[in-house]
């Protein structure tokens, strides 16, 4: 499948933390051809493995992990009139929801509208501050009798909306944090069809990562691997930002550095992209917290693990925004890495 | 469904053709005379042989957006809003840009890099940008010019039982209800005019009525609906489901009240449920068309709609219904001799 099309599908099909079953069937459709195997965890991880391909060299695991989540909303009351009050599932901003669309999943989706007080009855002061997640609700235009044959407190609510072209081969949508890092995943199995690897990879799509990392651990734990590299997103240049934060767009994947990355896998997949000309940009992050590193990086006896990461702007919006070709160069970079890998490197890992 | 082709097209004030397009291929073959005027007002009139004095309905064409007002050195776009938007609505929504239809987020920085003191405050305007996927000034120059408008990429549906979600709809339902109307015949010449500029301080209708001079007009508007959480009852300016509201007051007019008293009159006859559009805020062209030369009586009857001036509002297609057919039977009704 087209790396665009397959994020499309992804974007738009809904799946918050602890809900990603329609995601994993998708992606295990699409990851069967370049796969020798798929399996699912109690958690609910999808792993695709690519063996070696040389049965003599079966001793290396690698896994490659993005999370397929996305943030969302929770019904958490309804009114005699009918409207639902909500809260948060992971960290959405409040000043984004206004006049925003979303989907319902009860028995059947329902669609609503978010609103709050008209602004044209606010007073001053009202009207000078954003307003909070308990202050706003969903319309969905129904009788309360009838939402509730639908909707029950504790279902889930995503934010509607569809993938959208950019110039540039940018593209816009809703849980492109970290659909798109399953892309890039997509693309380094397709890329090393192509290759001889003396590695067995696995690449996982992870369950439950916006609201504490928690598909990693199990995910992790259950594979065992040599070294571990998480691919997630990180802040694409935006206004208002210091620039020592984020990292440019369309300018290649960055290669994360920090304690939760170990310095012998950064220092070779640097002088990789350098060698063969793939572009890429450092992402220097202090605190080792944010992705599935945090928790791949201590699993068991420890793993040695790396991060490669996808500009992207707008963050926990839905109108993330990355650029396929950073999916693109970041899928090829992870096949020539991993092309590289072998006994002695590996064997390296715990010399300092 | 026409309401959802005018509802989901372009027209931001002044840049009102694509509308006004959609709405010339549906009345041309139903009116004697059609033409536009120096500010682009659409204007047709039928039944101009007929006897009895003129009467005037008009609906604006044009709606709320945005106008693109720079360009960053990074590729991204300023803008400036186009009538009275609630810019707390903006984050995060997909837009088009200019007559070529470019899509653009507006975007905002993520939640995980600002200060406290930021969430709590509304974004401003100079900290708004639209990102079309263009990394340059010089890049982003070869698809927009500065002055192109903007408007939101909303999706016309119907939800619930009876009720429809877009943009536009203030006042796309005025206008739509106008080309059903003209299906119908009249005893006396009804002239209609489909107006720019509403909302950027009524600029457009006023020209036209000039024009016309017609004996009395009937504005067909989309006003707030406020029946929701968070605001008082007494606050409501009028609610979804209760039938189209009529304005007594705002704050560019007072209506007449034979019209409004005549209109009263045939929703009681036909049972045809009306409101009172409780609050004295807002203006309509009705304001502008009423102070023509010696004055022309005049007034509004309004579909309410939740979430005006917003990327999407909701309306209640029963309230359209009824709206179409109160404003059909009392212009049929209507005594020529009245005004």
């Amino acid at each position: 499948m087209e790396n665009k099309k397959f994020l499309k599908t992804l974007s738009e099909t809904n799946g918050i933390s602890g809900y990603e079953k329609n995601l994993a069937d998708i992606i295990e459709e699409v990851f069967e051809p370049y796969s020798d195997k798929i399996t699912k965890d109690s958690l609910g991880n999808l792993t695709a493995t690519k063996w070696a391909d040389n049965k003599q060299d079966d001793t290396i695991d690698l896994m490659l992990a993005a999370h397929m989540d996305e943030i969302g909303l929770m019904v958490k009351s309804i009114d005699d009139k009918g409207f639902i009050r909500f809260t948060n599932i992971g960290g959405v901003d409040p000043r984004t929801l206004l006049a925003q669309e979303v989907i319902i999943h009860g028995k059947e989706d329902i669609i609503g509208i978010i609103g709050t007080k008209s602004p044209y009855l606010l007073n001053n002061k009202e009207s000078s501050k954003s307003p909070k997640l308990n202050k706003l609700y969903i319309d969905t235009s129904l009788k309360k009798e009838k939402i509730e044959e639908i909707i029950t407190i504790g279902d889930m609510i995503t934010l509607k909306r569809e993938f959208m072209n950019l110039k540039n081969e940018y593209v816009s949508g809703k849980a492109l944090d970290d659909r798109a890092g399953v892309v890039m995943l997509y693309e380094c199995f397709k890329e090393l069809s192509y290759l001889k690897s003396k590695v067995n990879v696995h690449a996982v799509a992870t369950v439950q990562e916006e609201v504490g990392v928690r598909g990693a651990n199990t995910s992790t734990y259950n594979i065992d691997p040599d070294i571990g590299i998480a691919v997630d997103v990180c802040h694409g240049d935006m206004p208002g930002v210091e620039n020592d934060l984020v990292v440019e767009m369309n300018k290649g994947p960055a290669i994360a550095f920090g304690p939760h990355v170990h310095q012998n896998i950064f220092k070779k997949m640097k002088s990789i992209a350098e060698d063969i000309g793939i572009p890429y940009q450092v992402e220097p992050w202090p605190h080792p917290a944010g992705t599935d590193t945090w928790a791949i990086q201590i699993t068991k006896s420890g793993v040695a693990s790396a991060l490669v990461s996808i500009p992207l702007r707008y963050m926990h919006t839905s109108v993330e925004t990355i650029s396929m070709k950073d999916v693109r160069s970041g899928g090829k970079l992870l096949a020539q890495f991993i092309a590289r890998i072998d006994s002695d490197f590996v064997e390296g890992l715990r010399c300092y | 469904m026409l309401l959802k082709r005018l509802s989901e097209a372009s027209g931001v004030s002044s840049n009102e053709s694509e509308v006004r397009d959609i709405i010339k291929d549906n009345i041309e073959d139903k009116v004697d005379e059609l033409w536009t005027d120096v500010m682009g007002n659409l204007i047709a009139v039928k039944g101009k042989k007929k006897k009895g004095k003129k009467v005037l309905l008009s609906a604006h064409m044009d709606e709320v957006g945005l106008m693109i007002t720079g360009i960053e050195s990074n590729g991204l776009l300023n803008f400036r809003p186009v009538g009275n938007i609630d810019k707390r609505s903006l984050v995060s929504k997909p837009v088009i840009v200019g007559n070529d239809k470019i899509n653009g987020v507006i975007g905002s920085k993520a939640i995980h890099l600002q200060k406290s003191s930021e969430r709590n405050n509304p974004i401003p305007w100079s900290n708004l940008y639209i990102d079309i996927g263009t990394s340059s000034k010089k890049e982003a120059k070869k698809y927009i010019e500065l002055g192109d408008f903007v408007s939101f990429k909303t999706k016309f549906k119907q939800l619930g039982i009876n009720h429809a979600k877009g943009k536009a709809f203030d006042d796309r339902v005025g206008c739509s209800v106008i080309i059903d109307l003209l299906k119908y015949e009249y005893d006396f010449p009804l002239y209609v005019v489909f107006s720019v500029q509403e909302e950027v301080g009524l600029r457009g209708a006023g020209r036209a009525a000039f024009d016309i001079e017609p004996s009395m007009a009937l504005i067909i508007e989309s006003t707030s609906a406020s029946d929701v959480p968070e605001s008082e009852d007494y606050e409501f300016s009028s609610s979804l489901d209760k039938g189209p509201a009529l304005t007594i007051m705002d704050k560019s007019l007072i209506s007449n009240k034979k019209i409004i008293q005549g209109i009263i009159n045939t929703s009681k006859q036909n049972d045809i449920p009306y409101q009172i559009k409780k609050s004295n805020t807002g203006g309509t062209d009705a304001g502008e068309i009423s102070l023509t030369k010696e004055g022309i009586p005049s007034a509004v009857i309004s579909l309410p709609s939740r979430y005006i001036h917003s990327p999407v509002s909701l309306i209640s297609l029963k309230d359209y219904d009824y709206l179409k057919k109160l404003i059909k039977l009392y212009l049929q009704d209507l005594n020529k001799g009245e005004f």
